[in-house]
């Protein structure tokens, strides 16, 4: 009998409540989120601010309904940049290698050499702050490591004797590297994006934290905790609600993740 | 699998550290236990370290450094809490009637903190130096190249011309005076002021003794710590537990922290925050589209929002602390009437409102908090406010300098404490106008103040100039943002001073027993 898969079903779970309730913020909210003095400053959570209120009297429930969303959709997007670009250098490099492989890995090493708030706030100070350009600057900041990766994948995958057969079977180099490689390369990459969604929400966190992540007043969990940091006496429910919500959404996507290598593992 | 769950864990468990951890207080001591001897020195907290270079004479000076030198150096004049000068390094000083020669007389026996006597020529030498450009290219003082010649008939006579009358000479004078042959000022700088520098440990603490040589009044503390303490929920914890005894410009959150161990002293900044207004870039070329958005401001809420009600309302470019050119009426000018500003704002044909960009620097979150409240405010008048935060070098480059922006929220302050220093940039053709405000009258009244060698006809003119800027609404005046200090209690209030410049003037506190 199968073992049921409890990482992927909690993690499934927990993901869709997240969900449930980002979409529910793009429909409703209690309040306007970015709606001054609804109720004193500081407000302890109430009946009618059932999160409280930050410093402005905004209701903290209704802008971590939004800033979830915000940073969800930045942490989602950022990944989808990242995995889409850097899976496709790494599957040029790991399968071709020489000097296209040295080349693109050498530049991608010198990426990886800048810290990567850098690089990012380089992106950011070119094109500008908002929600749109920290996507494109976490974006990039992405590639390497998941070049990196995947590469490693394609590389070992390359010489393997199923590989050796279609090749001399004639197909072409674009139909191996996705219709051959790249299926069985998931065990690998999967867990790879989960930790970088994960590391996206951080890093989202992060650039909001140096205040070049979404404009004010907009929400974003990550511009929220920084501002709940200098608050923590006077209203330390505003820290734990926003820091709570972040630990929930990285540890669905964790499980979601660790289940689905777990069921890769069973399948082969 | 192990390994993940441990993951997970430790992931859960950093951030609920980060969150308790920043929270934990450190234990206070206990008041009531009987007090040792306590030594006759104070630990001060302050929130950035000093320049690299200590050296007065070198352009790298920032207002920290300055305020924490304050102690160590004075120049020929020196400024009082009031805002007058007096004289420090000089005993006293005569001015021609022509306004161009300046005679001054070195104080008998005044002697720098190494025991040597100061005499004309380390004047000279001081006064040279900060009117020429040092390796950075930058001078400290470019306003000296006004001197033409500088002569020194014998050693306790120093004898400026200038190549015009200024009024403002005398400020420029208050460089400091250090030894002429003496070559560590950068590393221990030497100066004449009533504490005397002792070392420094980079971005960790420096330390001032008393001079025992001073010439005035001497320090009534023996000496004097100051703590680098960069976070400001540190400093809190700090002050809490009694690591350190003072610390000014405190964020009105942070205090709001403090316990009853503390006075809580409010001073006003020296600097005018405003929504300083492009007035060269549509819509804000309209002088209706200005006075709508005072009208439609709430300057009350901002200070109750954002800074936690601490703070004085200003109409004008003039901060309170600037009594001699300072009006009070012109706070209520613009009162808060948002039908005013819609009339005012059909008027001026925006019967719908309009789309407006408030640029701020991001590394000023209580500019930030404030383009908040206004971005709201200004939803009943039908304007659309898009914040958008740069970094302070983008802030810089692109709105005080390259002064491609819409409008901006900041803080403008005045390198001397004087109604000129704050209003002079307005002029339509000076190089720091960076609102572009073009006022005939208002260059003509800043001409004319220039001109006049009467004192109170001098200042009548500033006062009409600052009505000008008020009227034409030349930007959204705001407020003269509170300076918040924390004096643990036992210290005698009435030793600390607030000054119109930065400057924490360590001279006249003392512990009361």
């Amino acid at each position: 009998m199968k073992k049921r898969n409890w990482y992927l079903i909690f993690g499934s779970v927990l993901a869709g409540i997240v969900a449930a309730f980002i979409v529910m913020g793009f429909i409703w909210t209690p309040y306007d989120p970015t709606e001054m003095m609804t109720g004193p400053k500081f407000d302890a959570p109430s009946l009618e601010h059932i999160m409280g209120t930050d410093n402005f009297g905004r209701d903290i429930f209704s802008r971590i309904l939004q800033g979830a969303g915000s940073t969800a959709l930045i942490a989602l997007s950022t990944v989808l940049i990242g995995a889409a670009a850097g899976i496709f250098v790494g599957a040029v490099t790991g399968y071709f290698g020489g000097i296209v492989d040295e080349a693109l890995m050498r530049f991608n090493d010198a990426l990886t050499a800048f810290p990567s708030v850098l690089v990012a706030l380089v992106v950011v100070g070119v094109l500008g702050g908002g929600k749109y350009n920290v996507i494109l600057a976490l974006g990039i900041v992405f590639i390497p490591s998941f070049a990196r990766v995947s590469r490693t994948a394609f590389a070992a995958l390359r010489n393997v004797n199923y590989v050796k057969s279609v090749r001399l079977m004639g197909a072409n180099p674009a139909r191996i590297i996705c219709m051959h490689i790249l299926p069985n390369t998931m065990s690998v990459l999967l867990p790879a994006i989960t930790i970088g969604f994960n590391n996206a929400v951080l890093a989202e966190a992060s650039m909001s934290y140096l205040g070049i992540g979404v404009k004010p007043p907009d929400a974003s969990l990550g511009y929220m905790l920084s501002e709940a940091q200098g608050m923590l006496s006077l209203a330390p429910w505003y820290a734990l609600w926003t820091g709570g919500v972040i630990v929930v959404m990285i540890f669905a996507v964790g499980l979601i993740g660790e289940g689905l290598q777990r069921r890769g593992k069973e399948g082969l | 699998m192990k390994k993940r769950i441990t993951v997970a864990v430790l992931t859960v468990a950093m951030l609920m550290g980060v969150l308790t951890g920043c929270g934990s207080k450190a234990e206070a001591p206990d008041s009531s236990a009987p007090e040792a001897e306590r030594a006759n020195e104070i630990t001060v907290g302050i929130a950035n370290d000093l320049a690299e270079s200590l050296n007065p004479l070198k352009s790298g000076y920032t207002a920290g450094t300055r305020e924490v030198m304050f102690n160590v150096f004075e120049g020929l004049m020196k400024l009082k809490p009031d805002g007058n000068l007096f004289p420090a390094v000089a005993e006293d000083y005569t001015v021609s009637d022509d306004g161009l020669t300046y005679t001054f007389t070195v104080r008998e026996g005044i002697k720098f903190h190494n025991g040597q006597q100061v005499t004309a020529s380390d004047v000279v030498y001081s006064v040279e130096q900060c009117k020429t450009p040092d390796e950075s290219g930058a001078m400290v003082e470019p306003a000296l190249q006004i001197i033409e010649k500088i002569e020194t008939p014998d050693d306790r006579t120093v004898v400026f011309t200038i190549s015009h009358p200024d009024e403002e000479f005398l400020n420029y004078l208050t460089v400091a005076v250090v030894p002429a042959d003496y070559t560590e000022q950068d590393t221990k700088p030497v100066g004449t002021g009533p504490f005397k520098f002792v070392s420094r440990a980079a971005q960790d603490s420096v330390v001032l003794e008393k001079f025992d040589e001073y010439w005035g009044n001497k320090a009534k503390l023996d000496k004097v710590i100051f703590k680098i303490i960069e976070n400001a929920d540190s400093m809190v914890l700090s002050l809490q537990s009694g690591a350190i005894d003072l610390c000014n410009h405190l964020p009105t959150v942070q205090v709001s922290q403090l316990s009853d161990d503390f006075n809580i002293v409010e001073g006003s900044m020296a600097l005018v925050q405003a929504l300083y207004l492009n007035n060269s870039a549509a819509p804000f070329d309209n002088e209706l589209v200005r006075q709508a958005l005072s009208y439609a401001t709430d300057r009350r809420q901002i200070i109750d929002i954002a800074f936690d009600g601490y703070g004085a309302v200003v109409g004008s470019s003039v901060y309170p602390t600037l009594a001699k050119w300072y009006d009070e009426s012109l706070s209520e000018l613009y009162p808060y009437d948002v039908e005013k500003a819609k009339e005012l704002l059909a008027q001026a044909g925006y019967e719908n409102g309009f789309d407006m960009t408030i640029t701020v620097p991001s590394n000023y979150p209580q500019h930030v908090d404030t383009a908040q409240v206004l971005a709201n405010q200004y939803k009943a008048i039908g304007v659309n406010v898009e914040i958008q935060p740069v970094e302070w070098a983008t802030w810089v480059s692109e709105v005080y300098n390259g002064r491609n922006f819409q409008a901006t929220i900041t803080g403008v302050d005045a390198h001397y404490p004087t109604a000129r220093a704050m209003m002079e940039r307005f002029m339509s053709q000076h190089s720091k106008n960076f609102i572009n405000y073009n006022n005939e009258d208002f260059d003509g009244l800043m001409n004319k103040a220039a001109g006049t060698g009467n004192d109170a006809e001098r200042t009548e003119f500033y006062i009409e100039a600052q009505r000008n800027l008020a009227q034409h609404a030349a930007n959204v005046y705001i407020q003269a943002p509170a300076d918040l200090v924390a004096i643990r209690k036992g210290l005698e209030l009435g030793g600390f001073h607030f000054y119109p410049i930065y400057a924490l003037d360590l001279a006249e506190l003392y512990w009361a027993e």
